[in-house]
């Protein structure tokens, strides 16, 4: 590169670069120093290095291993569900029907609003117009105050997550499904596939690379989830819900425990890589050409 | 498919999406009730349309305020990140040596990590900057501008790689020997070409940030700062048990996002797909 072509390279990628560094990449790097100290936040206050204590001793935490295991069972359940209803979706809205794109209107707009507020509407309905129906309706075997009992609590997080992302995913899916040849699903028709066989035959492997994006953008999500955790249920009943993220920001903001936080974000930081990069290996892989 | 199975199956649809969005209906109709009647029957159309609770919330969540504080930092945090990543995407694909591919690859692959693993060291680079250097990033809206481009740059950095890898360099090959400079040739040939991609990165980072209520959180505590995400959860604390008053807030804090939907449905959704694919 001439001295000249230097200059225009760092015109225009220097002030980007700086933000991102001081932004991501720093933070990033002091994170994992952060992680191998005891500190409680207090800048006079001095940061004592422990090695990897932090590490072992979140372990042991069982708080922590239970929300580990809570965000696990969140997230399957919002995958599978979040999936299922987006890919339903999309097979009903690209069936050209006059009512196609209101209906696509629809689906999409809960994802337009954010978590936060996401989740106070359904704190109201998880908790008195579902009493309200229960009472009405005399089925308070699944009409009650779901949040206050710590499996149905769960559940009604997945539900909201479903509400918020179906829409996404489905915008997602039709786009793999407009993007299949009309000219197979008719030479599969004319050999007689029915309905079911044209599906799981010819749209579905077709869509792996749809699935593949949106397995990775609910895995992610749900994973990461935290302002419908805020706003629905705070965590509760009683530590219950209190997914990963939560519990790493009550440890650092709530607790004041700011080195032992900062080694469960970094665990958290290699869980979040593992699991997604290995989907999307083992999706992409199942892929096909036609 | 016959005709009636047509009609039928698109009445089916309709009162699918009808149903999916009943949460919108039961937060509509509960704004305007009062706690009698709320509790008589939640599911009922409203017998009068007071906007009492309106005016109430209104005024106890400061959203006129709030609203200038979201927009404002919206729109100058994503004006921010389309310029300055559009301009940083193009030089690293038009130069092709090490150092463009190992830039690149910083930035696709910290778009892996969470927020939460950045959060307390963020604040501390943060509270040191204003602290060492006397430019404050704390609690101002112009430190929370600046995260919030840090943190859709790599996001927005990918997405126009992408696409300018398909743009022809022809033109600016015949700029370049017109004697146009780097710049002139960006700004004028290069960056209208690159219009699709742009309103998709506009789309998702307006989305995100309007809607981010962590972030702001953590950097905001000054109430006149407050965004939307801000003020509503500090209302909420406040008056969970008046579920009127907290449905007319709420449906206050859609509004915007309804109108937005409205206008620019297409760009959205055609956005959001693009987005997605690449």
């Amino acid at each position: 590169m001439s001295k000249r072509n230097k200059g225009w390279f760092a015109l225009f990628t220097l002030p980007l670069l700086l933000v991102f560094a001081t932004v991501v990449i720093v933070p990033f790097l002091i994170g994992i120093y952060y992680s191998f100290v005891t500190w409680d936040g207090i800048p006079a206050n001095p940061k004592e290095f422990v090695g990897f204590d932090n590490y072992a001793e979140l372990f042991k935490d069982d708080r922590f291993m239970t929300s580990a295991w809570h965000t696990i069972e969140f997230t399957v359940f919002a995958l599978i569900l979040v999936n299922v209803l987006g890919l339903v979706f999309s097979l009903l809205v690209t069936m050209k029907l006059r009512v196609s794109n209101a209906a696509r209107t629809m689906f999409f707009m809960p994802n337009l609003i954010g978590g936060l507020i996401l989740g106070y509407i359904w704190q109201f309905i998880f908790t008195d117009v579902f009493k309200f129906l229960g009472d009405k309706t005399g089925m308070d075997a699944i009409f009650f105050n779901w949040l206050i009992h710590p499996q149905t609590a769960l559940f009604a997080m997945v539900i909201v997550f479903t509400w918020q992302m179906a829409g996404y995913t489905m915008i997602i899916y039709i786009a793999g499904i407009q993007g299949i040849p009309d000219e197979l699903n008719e030479a599969a028709r004319v050999d007689g596939a029915n309905l079911w066989q044209r599906l799981t035959r010819i749209v579905f492997p077709l869509l792996m690379p749809s699935f593949t994006i949106c397995l990775f953008l609910t895995l992610s999500g749900a994973f990461k989830i935290f302002d419908v955790n805020l706003s629905l249920t705070k965590g509760g009943p009683s530590n219950s819900t209190e997914l990963f993220a939560m519990n790493i920001y009550n440890e650092i903001f709530g607790y004041g425990h700011y080195g032992l936080g900062q080694a469960k974000a970094i665990v958290f930081f290699v869980l979040v890589a593992a699991v997604t990069l290995t989907q999307v290996i083992i999706t992409k892989k199942r892929e096909v050409q036609y | 498919m016959n005709r009636t199975s047509r009609t039928s199956l698109g009445t089916l649809l309709v009162l699918v999406a009808l149903a999916f969005l009943s949460p919108i209906y039961l937060m509509l109709v509960n704004s305007f009730k009062d706690r009698a009647e709320l509790y008589r029957n939640a599911l009922a159309l409203p017998e009068s349309f007071s906007f009492q609770y309106y005016a109430k919330a209104m005024d106890k969540m400061n959203f006129m305020t709030a609203f200038g504080n979201s927009l404002f930092i919206t729109i100058v945090s994503v004006a921010i990140v389309v310029v300055l990543a559009s301009m940083t995407s193009w030089m690293l694909v038009r130069t092709d040596n090490r150092l463009s591919r190992i830039i690149f690859l910083v930035f696709v692959s910290t778009m892996l990590i969470p927020f939460q693993t950045l959060m307390m060291p963020l604040m501390q680079v943060m509270d040191w900057i204003g602290g060492a250097l006397h430019i404050p990033m704390l609690n101002t809206r112009g430190g929370l501008i600046y995260m919030n481009v840090g943190f859709h740059a790599s996001m927005a950095v990918f997405l126009y790689h992408g696409f300018i890898k398909s743009v022809p360099i022809a033109l600016e090959e015949a700029a370049t020997l017109d004697g146009c400079s780097k710049f002139g040739v960006f700004w004028r040939i290069v960056f209208p070409m690159l219009k699709t991609i742009t309103i998709t990165v506009a789309i998702l980072d307006v989305i995100a940030m309007w809607n981010d209520y962590l972030l702001p959180s953590l950097t905001l505590s000054d109430k006149a700062l407050r965004t939307i995400p801000l003020s509503t959860f500090y209302f909420f604390g406040e008056f969970t048990i008046q579920w009127n008053l907290a449905m007319a807030g709420l449906t206050l804090t859609i509004i915007p996002v309804v109108i937005f939907y409205m206008f620019a449905q297409k760009y959205i959704i055609k956005g959001i797909a693009a987005g997605a694919v690449k």
